[in-house]
């Protein structure tokens, strides 16, 4: 992505592969470092935004960014093995060089809310682009209120940064609820889907900001539940999906309405789309 | 804007001229259809058919090309080829496709601080010099009257031809068209106010000539209240999802991108697409947000006479008359907007 050439990307080399889930859905996280000083030392992003990355010889597929902007050496994206790229992507190994290019879109309004108290709800990978937002709130712990993580996934093997969730628990000024689908022996903690969980959990809304990512099923009812425990539709987040190609606004295809989710997004406060009139 | 007139029997001389200088696209008969191409022979240029078949859109936003290439492996390296920046004349083009051009140079080019702007449309664009030609017998889909456009727009180009019978009435719009002029021997003479005349006249009789005409006032707003109605079901019915709508329209600028590579080398191609396919939407999960024809359709017709209105506040339409010249199944825009004023909300 030269000044030039938007559509090119910069060469990024994976300096480690770290496997979240395994099996048919398998989940990796890839931490990327640029090849060259000079993009190292510019590049620089917000919580929500995303990256193309490129298997050269494959194509380009766009990802949240999973890190979090206060990791100043690297960046990350946590990819569910699924179509064409992603396979692709889950044959690279340590070592391996890749493009990248972004980073794109809005991003959560994370200075806005200081001094707020944040829910995350997020859902299987949905979890990737929280990851980043909850990250940053940890290094700026002081900036934010009251932090609660409800994330779910349909088996314990399908849950994405089960140590890193590990660690977080040792902290006293957070709380962690993890859920599955199904029952699984051994799992000592809540068994449902995420919106149960909320439900069960019945946070307070007052001074908070509710952030759902994760499946669209998943979070039609979250966002549902969260307005019936009265949160009001300008404090709920979330981000939308359609599939991109130049990620920068040319190509067309990301469209919901006259909204480029590209450009426009992906972030969107819940009373920014409840009206929105568009194929999603 | 400087007036001249051009002798008929000089154009070869001039056109001659400027493809000895510059490089020189023009309209060329090819497999019976209009075409834009390289011109080498001023005897290859075909001012008879109205419009080419594929909008010279192509010239400027190309239907395939190479974005960088790259090299693959543990050495990979990216590059971005070389974009030819040396002055180009594209002579023929007709008022409403030149008109195109200006309502997706925002898309490419940016519209405000930040955007992204497209280095190849950019380039392009900037090198051509259009010299377009007046429609003085308008076809039977041709309505670019609706958007307060003329056969005879001088607007869009930097020098326009219209023809008075003998002569060419030359019209000297941009600073860019001026350069050009002067650059060539004398062969234009200046306008008599007879022959601004003529040229007033045969611009009005062509005007009088187009018969169509689609009726924009209140679409965006109706459009805005219809987004759930049954309406588009039966809009859609006869569409077969072929594209030719998209592909030929002087407005549509979506586009893929592909990889093309041998074992260590390759490039990022992009081809022009449209939203008429099933999977031009189509996620890896298998969720596709616009799964039938009727959400494909109502994308179509919503991007040209809502979407672009809203974010570029124009119509995304010249009114050239090729989506309805071409449409296999008839489908008729001008009918589709009639039809979406009708309907109840």
């Amino acid at each position: 992505m030269t000044d030039e050439n938007p559509y090119q990307p910069w060469i990024a080399k994976i300096i480690s592969v770290k496997e979240e889930a395994s099996g048919e859905r398998a989940i990796k996280t890839f931490r990327l470092e640029f090849q060259d000083e000079e993009v190292r030392k510019k590049f620089s992003f917000l919580p929500g935004q995303c990256i193309m990355i490129s298997v050269f010889g494959t194509g380009e597929s766009i990802f949240a960014i999973s890190s979090s902007p206060t990791q100043k050496d690297y960046i990350e994206v946590s990819v569910m093995r699924y179509g064409k790229l992603t396979k692709a992507l889950h044959l690279k190994e340590e070592g391996d060089l890749v493009g990248a290019r972004g980073p794109y879109g809005n991003s959560f309004k994370v200075d806005e809310w200081k001094g707020k108290n944040v829910l995350f709800l997020g859902g299987g990978i949905g979890q990737a682009p929280l990851r980043s937002v909850i990250d940053y709130c940890i290094d700026n712990r002081k900036d934010y209120g009251k932090i609660d993580i409800v994330y779910g996934a349909r088996t314990s093997r399908d849950l994405c940064y089960k140590d890193e969730f590990a660690e977080m628990s040792k902290k006293d000024d957070l709380s962690i609820h993890l859920s599955i689908d199904v029952e699984e022996e051994g799992w000592n903690q809540f068994v449902g889907f995420v919106p149960d969980n909320l439900k069960r959990l019945n946070p307070s809304p007052e001074n908070t900001i509710a952030i759902t990512c994760g499946p669209p099923i998943m979070i039609k009812f979250v966002i549902q539940n969260l307005l019936e425990l009265g949160f009001k539709e300008d404090q709920v987040y979330t981000t939308l999906e359609m599939r991109m190609k130049c990620g920068i606004g040319i190509c067309g295809r990301c469209n919901i309405g006259n909204l480029y989710v590209c450009k426009d997004g992906p972030v969107f406060s819940y009373d920014q789309i409840k009206d929105i009139q568009g194929d999603m | 804007m400087e007036q001249l007139t051009l002798p008929k029997e000089k154009l070869p001389e001039l056109l001659g001229e400027i493809g000895s200088k510059f490089e020189l696209i023009g309209p060329k008969e090819e497999n019976g259809f209009l075409a834009f191409r390289k011109i080498n022979d001023p005897k290859e240029v075909n001012l008879d058919i109205l419009l080419s078949r594929v909008p010279p859109k192509s010239l400027i936003f190309q239907q395939t090309e190479t974005l960088f290439t790259y090299t693959k492996g543990k050495d990979s390296k990216v590059q971005t080829p070389k974009i030819d920046e040396s002055v180009r004349v594209i002579f023929g083009i007709r008022p409403c496709d030149a008109r195109g051009y200006d309502i997706i140079d925002p898309v490419f080019m940016g519209k405000k601080e930040g955007d992204y702007i497209d280095p190849f449309y950019t380039k392009r664009r900037n090198r051509s010099i259009l010299i377009g030609l007046s429609c003085n017998e308008p076809d039977t889909n041709c309505f670019c009257t609706s958007f307060d456009d003329s056969p005879a727009n001088t607007k869009h180009v930097d020098i326009l031809f219209t023809d008075i019978g003998d002569k060419y009435f030359v019209e000297v719009v941009t600073e860019k068209g001026e350069d050009l002029i002067k650059n060539l021997s004398k062969i234009f003479s200046k306008a008599t106010e007879k022959e601004g005349n003529i040229r007033k006249e045969t611009e009005k009789t062509a005007i009088e000539a187009i018969s169509r005409k689609m009726n924009t006032e209140g679409t965006v707003e109706k459009l805005n209240k219809m987004f759930d109605h049954e309406f588009w079901i039966e809009a859609a019915r006869s569409c077969i999802g072929c594209g030719i709508c998209t592909y030929l329209c002087p407005t549509c600028h979506c586009f893929d991108m592909q990889d093309e590579s041998t074992l260590k080398l390759g490039g990022r191609v992009r081809v022009w697409d449209s939203c008429m396919y099933e999977e031009y939407t189509h996620h890896a999960s298998g969720h596709n947000p616009r799964p039938s024809r009727m959400n494909r359709v109502r994308n179509r017709v919503y991007h040209k006479f809502n979407y672009f209105p809203k974010n570029d506040g124009i119509f995304g339409c010249t009114g050239c008359g090729r989506c309805i010249d071409y449409c296999p199944v008839n489908i008729d825009i001008i009918e589709v907007i009639d039809k979406v004023k009708e309907v109840n909300v």
